[in-house]
This record gives C-alpha cells, sequence and structure tokens, in this order.
C-alpha cells in the first residue's frame, strides 16, 4: 500500500487531536504507528479506517482519496478489516455467527458459501473448537483471534488494529501477534497502531511515530525505535525500553 | 430445596394466614349466589382477556415509534415524544379515560367503547413501553455501533442485527412487569362501561350482595392471565441470557 497524508487536522470539541500530520509511506505491506498515549494515534487509524471524517486535510490510499461522505465510506470500510482494542465482537452471537455476520449480511455470500469460507482459517488458526461459543465464555486472546479473523475473512485489502493486545495479559499477546504475524505472512497488508516495541521491530516495514497531533518521525523500525534524534522520540523510547 | 418447592411453601404459608384472618372475621359464605352468575363473569374474563391481548400488541408498536421519537436528533420530534410520555405518566389512566372517552372519541365521532378503550390503554401503556425501549437502546455501548460500522454495516443493519437484539434482553424483565400492570389496568375500562372483567364482578355483586365471593374470583382470575406471563418471561431471560 502507498499511504500519502497532508495536513490532517481532527478536533473534538475544543481539543485538537490531529494538528496538520503529514506522512508519505512510499510502497509499504506493513504500517506501524507508535508513539505516546493521547497523541492521535488512534485518532488516525480511525480516519484510516474509514470510521471518523477528519476537519481537514486528506488521505489518499494507493492513489485513491478516502471520501468525506458517509455511504462511500461505508463501501470504502466494505473492503477492509477493522479491529479495535477491545469489545469487537456481538456478544449476542456465537463466534461462528460474528464470523458470519459481515460475510452474510455485507459481503452477500449464502450462509453455507460462508461457513464454508470460514472453515480453513478457524482450523488453522486453532479456533474451530471455539467457534460455538458466545464471547463470554472466550479468553480474552481467543476473542481478540476471532475479531481479527472477522476483519480478514471478508479479504480485505488492508487491515487496520488498534492497539489490539493492550487489553490482554503476556500469554494472550503473544498468541494474538503471532496470529498477525502468520496472517502477514498470507500477504494482508496492515496499519498497526502497538505499544509492542519487539513486534514492531519484526514485523513493520515503516514505523511511524505519532505525538502531540504531528508525525514527529518515520523510518524503519531501527531508525526510529533504537537511532532516531528527534528528542521527543528519543525520551519515548528511553522510558519505555529496558 | 428446590425452588418450586420453595414457591410452594410460602404460598402454603401464605394461604394459611389468610385464612385464618377469614376465619376470625367470621364472614357468612355464599358462593351459591354469585355460582349463579358465573356465565357473566367468564364472559367479562373474556373480554379482559382480548382487550389486554389488542392493547399489549398495541402498546409496544405505540412504545417502540416513541422509543425512536425520543432518540430523534430532530428537536421537534424529540418534543413530541417527550411531551407526550410526560403527559400520560403523570396524570392518572382513570381522567384519561373519562377524557379520550367522552371528549376525544365523541368530538371525532368514535362511538365503540372497546376501540377506545384499547387505544387510550394502549397509548396510557406505550408511554412507559417507550420509555423501557429508549433505556434499553441506549443501554447498548458505542462500542457496539462501531464494531457494527466497521464491518460495513449500515445503520438499519446495526440496528436491526446488532443493536436490537441486544436490546431485548435488557428490557424484557421491565416489560414483561409492563404488560402485567396493563393487565390488571384494563379494570378501569369499566369507567366508560366497558363489560370487562372488573365491571362484570361489580354488577354481580350489586346483585347477590355478595363482595368477597365475587372479588376474590376476580383476583384469582388476574392472576391466572399475570403469573404465566411472568413465567414466559423469565423463561425467555433464561434464553437470552449470556455475559457482555
Amino acid at each position: 500500500m502507498n499511504l500519502e497524508i497532508s495536513n490532517l487536522v481532527q478536533r473534538f470539541g475544543e481539543t485538537t487531536v490531529l494538528d496538520g500530520l503529514e506522512l508519505r509511506t512510499g510502497d509499504v505491506r506493513s504500517l506501524v504507528l507508535v508513539g505516546p498515549s493521547g497523541g492521535g494515534k488512534s485518532t488516525l487509524l480511525r480516519i484510516l479506517a474509514g470510521l471518523d471524517v477528519p476537519v481537514a486535510g486528506s488521505v489518499v490510499f494507493d492513489g485513491e482519496p478516502l471520501s468525506r461522505d458517509e455511504s462511500s465510506l461505508r463501501a470504502y470500510r466494505r473492503t477492509v478489516g477493522t479491529v479495535f482494542q477491545a469489545y469487537n465482537l456481538f456478544p449476542h452471537l456465537t463466534a461462528m455467527d460474528n464470523l458470519l455476520l459481515p460475510l452474510v449480511h455485507v459481503h452477500g455470500l449464502s450462509e453455507p458459501e460462508a461457513r464454508a469460507r470460514v472453515r480453513e482459517p478457524l482450523e488453522r488458526f486453532g479456533l474451530a473448537n471455539h467457534a460455538h461459543k458466545r464471547p463470554a465464555e472466550l479468553s480474552g486472546g481467543q476473542k481478540q483471534r476471532i475479531a481479527i479473523l472477522r476483519a480478514f475473512v471478508v479479504q480485505p485489502k488492508r487491515m487496520f488494529l488498534d492497539e489490539p493486545t493492550s487489553a490482554l495479559d503476556p500469554e494472550m499477546t503473544a498468541e494474538v501477534l503471532e496470529m498477525i504475524g502468520e496472517l502477514q505472512g498470507l500477504g494482508t497488508q496492515f496499519v498497526l497502531v502497538t505499544h509492542e516495541m519487539g513486534f514492531a521491530r519484526r514485523a513493520a516495514d515503516l514505523v511511524a511515530f505519532v505525538g502531540d497531533g504531528r508525525m514527529l518521525a518515520t523510518g524503519t523500525p531501527g531508525e526510529i525505535i533504537d537511532r532516531c534524534d528527534v528528542p521527543r522520540v528519543r525520551s519515548f523510547f528511553a522510558r519505555i525500553l529496558p | 430445596m428446590p425452588r418450586w418447592l420453595a414457591h410452594m411453601i410460602v404460598v402454603v404459608l401464605f394461604a394459611a394466614l389468610i385464612a385464618l384472618a377469614f376465619a376470625r372475621v367470621d364472614y357468612a359464605w355464599n358462593w351459591a349466589g354469585v355460582w349463579g352468575y358465573r356465565q357473566k363473569l367468564l364472559q367479562g374474563f373474556g373480554v379482559t382477556i382480548a382487550l389486554s391481548l389488542a392493547s399489549l400488541i398495541a402498546s409496544t408498536l405505540v412504545g417502540m415509534l416513541t422509543a425512536l421519537l425520543l432518540g430523534s436528533k430532530h428537536v421537534l420530534l424529540e418534543a413530541i415524544g417527550r411531551v407526550y410520555v410526560e403527559l400520560i405518566r403523570g396524570t392518572p389512566l382513570l381522567v384519561q379515560l373519562l377524557i379520550g372517552f367522552y371528549v376525544v372519541a365523541s368530538a371525532i365521532g368514535l362511538e365503540n367503547r372497546y376501540v377506545v378503550g384499547v387505544l387510550v390503554l394502549s397509548l396510557f401503556s406505550g408511554a412507559y413501553m417507550s420509555e423501557i425501549f429508549r433505556g434499553g437502546l441506549a443501554a447498548i455501548p458505542q462500542t457496539q455501533r462501531d464494531s457494527a460500522r466497521a464491518i460495513g454495516l449500515t445503520p438499519w443493519q446495526s440496528f436491526r442485527l446488532v443493536i436490537v437484539p441486544q436490546a431485548v434482553r435488557l428490557v424484557l424483565p421491565a416489560v414483561a412487569g409492563q404488560f402485567v400492570s396493563l393487565i390488571k389496568d384494563s379494570s378501569l375500562l369499566s369507567v366508560i362501561a366497558v363489560s370487562e372483567f372488573t365491571l362484570a364482578a361489580q354488577e354481580v355483586n350489586s346483585f347477590t350482595y355478595s363482595t368477597l365471593e365475587t372479588y376474590l374470583p376476580l383476583a384469582a382470575g388476574y392472576l391466572l392471565l399475570t403469573l404465566p406471563l411472568s413465567a414466559v418471561s423469565r423463561m425467555l431471560e433464561r434464553r437470552y441470557r449470556y455475559e457482555a
């Protein structure tokens, strides 16, 4: 994917969350957004995922600008997959029905077609035995993996993952990251917001550091995490890395 | 101890207490007089069932529509819903029935008191129902709407497939309670001379002067309708149970 963001501004009431953010990724397969909490990462991701409309600025994916009108944005959202930090799944539906819902009601598959589509991925990610369960009966990691699978089985152009592991304990975090890595191996492109720097190192083609509503630095994982000379970025990693 | 046994024991104890009270007032029972009018009571019971059923359906529809008004972003629509709900909930059903029948229905030439009764009762109960529905819809967290949007559902699909099924579970107990109230409130239709169960009992009482012998079966008749409703509600609650 090739992402170009120009002068992106987002405000909520009086608060300016994104303040003229710029980004040119070049051709990358995976973009990881890092930075301090409240710096604007999630706000940026929601705009990229077509969930919110910015106050000003433009976002262009592979030469196609994101629309500002809700029905085209909905059409856009149907071509991508989005996973939030938590509470992705619909609690009244089983894991299987959560997976089938978008396939049947958004992408027009018949129920047998949809079931056939999800069978192999469920097996591959070790979730087949949990498909009949409601979210309340699943662990946090299983819930997130079902949520990621739900976004994946619609065969999205790219996936947006907003801190998908930050509500999980280390073991579950590992299982979710492992799954994301495997999806990457299958050719899935993604934009990921995370605090897991180890994963960012392994998986990111490009790391972008978002702080104070701006893009403070972009580069390879090494350039940003280890060798960045921007003081704000350097002090951030000095605090969080062991 | 199993739950049903506990219920039985409490019912028996309660019945014994009531029986004791009746024994002390030394009441001269006259069931024979009332038995002669059983047909009239049964007819009234049938009318109450029919009125209640019609009002249950109509008040649910009224409640749903009004809940949409209350949740509307359009200020005028929201105002209509709000004024209606507060006006109805803040005034006695008795007054609403009298004004509804003798003033409003007369003015528009609606003479069938059964129809008027069902309409007034449905508008009355619908006001309460709307607040239950509105609360249920509002209780579904924003994250659910977000997830629904993220997978590309339209607002209507999100409402139908995500919001409503979860809200139903939340409102079920309150709706069942409202249905029970509605059935009992239908007894007030006697004031506009609808020959329902309570009016039948009042008439039988005025013929026989056997107050307790007519009103005890009246109470039993209402219980006969409301208890199964509670049971069905509990059954549905169990079926819809899942932790959020």
